[in-house]
């Protein structure tokens, strides 16, 4: 665990950078500071492996104040991984890998192995050990980043807006398997970036910042989303925050009519939805473990304005409309 | 004004006084010279581009140095310290500082600070940063300073023969006393010759020890 206790940055002459913050990021957990820029995300960030050291208060790691820690050894046991993923542009990508295991008195050959071992983890294959980082995209760069912080597998992560320097299409990859990485490897990430999308998609825990350093709410993705503590949280996470809420529950629990209902859907020989009668396109299908937010994309882009549900095994059934969504959400609110 | 001191064989045996050996005594000056400039500038540079202190030193030491007369403080050195090699490398160390300082500083300077803060952020000590990440990186630029001071420590090495020394200075100086325009022209093309000579040596140099990473060569 990564406590902050009442943690304040000062710069001379530059203001207040981070305003008496106390925080908790638990073990295995993935937690998001987010916030608009001069928020003190990333310099909160900082002193958690201390590239920064605070002004007053203690950052301190499962009880140990990193103030009383050597620096380079402290670093060696933090992952890092920096925007543009800052790769060494002399040495090749399996060199930069193995920085760490080394600087850990590994020896090369022994660092080189687990490096080969690493680049797969995140998805490049071995034609890229012998590369150079500019010979790669940054899509590339950053895995390579993540790799490197990875190598000598350290119980914590620091990423400061690792995704933010690639385009949407490859940042949307690498969400995808920083997510299934983390499921494999549970490390005690902190994370910073200035997209609340991102944040929520990526995060356990959000923690969100503003101007002058100062936490405005944490909580998870879902409580952010339903319960925002003041207006600038409402703002922050966006207008379309009910909507977006909707991810967090599945269709377990929404009602649905018989398909004979739906005289419109068509159904092939074995019973699975085939299409609609008017309006063309396939059917849009979900299943019982899809998210409301998805069932309710797919009502308003059907044709015939429903969505069907189908079982494991591909048969439909039952049909879901607008009007049926909007109903449970009433019921849903009246219980709560 | 013609080839024919440069081209007679007699001048190029072994004998004292004959061309190979005025170039192995101008190399000798030479290398002396860089050894000497780039032991002082290099750790310098290194530490004001490192540190971003006296970074005013780093800067006017390429112009202070430049100005000054190098025969004029050949003379100087002579006086105070009197005959010998010592005054000569002196001056001509005075030269090769100034391209090295500004160099090492500008090398170091000019990395992408990114990559810097990945170095300390990794966990590498402050030494390690300079020699694992901050010196391979700012070679390129390095290394042209001191291509750009070994040129003109080669021209320069000459004025070695204005005190008594030998080197290819020899040539310039003798040749203009007897008026033998013909060993003037062989002096100064073969001072000209072994600049370049010396140049492409250091440009191999710095490609076998500049990473191909840090090259065009590498780029998609």
């Amino acid at each position: 665990m990564i406590t902050f206790d009442d943690v304040v940055k000062v710069y001379p002459g530059g203001g207040t950078a981070v305003d008496h913050l106390s925080l908790e990021l638990p073990t295995g957990r993935t937690t998001v500071l987010v916030g608009p820029s001069g928020c003190g995300k990333t310099t909160s960030l900082r002193m958690i492996n201390r590239m920064i050291s605070p002004t007053s208060g203690r950052v301190l790691i499962d009880g140990q104040d990193v103030a009383g820690e050597d620096e380079a050894l402290l670093r060696r046991r933090i992952g890092y991984v920096i925007q543009h993923a800052g790769l060494f542009p002399h040495r090749t990508v399996l060199d930069n890998v193995a920085t760490v295991p080394m600087l850990l008195g590994r020896t090369r050959r022994q660092a080189r192995t687990d490096a080969l071992g690493l680049l797969e983890r995140v998805g490049l294959s071995a034609d890229f050990a012998k590369r150079y980082p500019a010979q790669l995209s940054g899509g590339q760069q950053q895995r390579v980043g993540v790799a490197r912080a990875l190598a000598a597998d350290p119980p914590i992560m620091v990423m400061d807006e690792p995704f933010s320097a690639v385009d949407p299409i490859v940042r949307e990859g690498l969400h995808r398997e920083f997510l299934r990485l983390q499921q494999d490897l549970g490390k005690t990430i902190a994370m910073v970036t200035h997209d609340i999308d991102e944040a929520i998609k990526l995060g356990d825990v959000v923690a969100i910042f503003r101007q002058g350093g100062v936490l405005a709410q944490v909580g998870t993705p879902r409580e952010l989303l339903e319960q925002p503590a003041d207006e600038f949280v409402a703002e922050f996470v966006g207008r379309d925050r009910g909507l977006r809420s909707l991810s967090f529950d599945t269709a377990a629990g929404l009602p649905v009519r018989p398909v004979s209902e739906a005289p419109d859907l068509l159904l092939d020989d074995a019973g699975r939805p085939a299409g609609w009668r008017t309006g063309g396109g396939a059917a849009g299908t979900f299943t019982s473990a899809d998210s409301l937010r998805l069932v309710t994309d797919l009502t308003i882009t059907s044709p015939a304005g429903m969505a069907v549900r189908v079982g494991p095994d591909g048969k439909a059934e039952g049909v879901v409309s607008h009007h049926d969504i909007a109903d449970h959400l009433v019921r849903r609110r009246e219980t709560k | 004004m013609n080839l024919s001191y440069l081209l007679d064989p007699a001048h190029w045996d072994l004998a004292d006084g004959s061309i190979p050996r005025l170039i192995l005594s101008h190399l000798w000056y030479v290398l002396l010279a860089l050894l000497i400039g780039t032991a002082i500038a290099l750790p310098v540079g290194l530490w004001i581009g490192h540190t971003g202190r006296g970074s005013f030193l780093a800067i006017n030491a390429g112009n202070a140095g430049r100005s000054l007369p190098t025969l004029g403080l050949l003379m100087l050195m002579v006086t105070l310290l009197g005959l010998g090699l010592a005054p000569v490398l002196i001056a001509l160390t005075v030269l090769v500082i100034p391209p090295v300082l500004t160099s090492a500083y500008a090398g170091i300077r000019t990395l992408d600070h990114r990559v810097v803060d990945a170095a300390k952020g990794v966990g590498m000590r402050p030494w390690q940063v300079l020699t694992k990440v901050e010196l391979p990186m700012a070679l390129p630029v390095l290394m042209s300073g001191f291509r750009s001071a070994t040129l003109q420590v080669v021209a320069t090495a000459t004025v070695a023969a204005a005190v008594g020394l030998n080197g290819l200075g020899r040539l310039l100086i003798d040749g203009l006393a007897v008026n033998d325009y013909s060993r003037v022209l062989a002096g100064a093309i073969v001072v000209a010759v072994l600049a370049v000579v010396l140049d492409l040596v250091f440009a191999l140099a710095q490609r076998w020890v500049v990473s191909p990473g840090l090259t065009e060569r590498s780029s998609k």
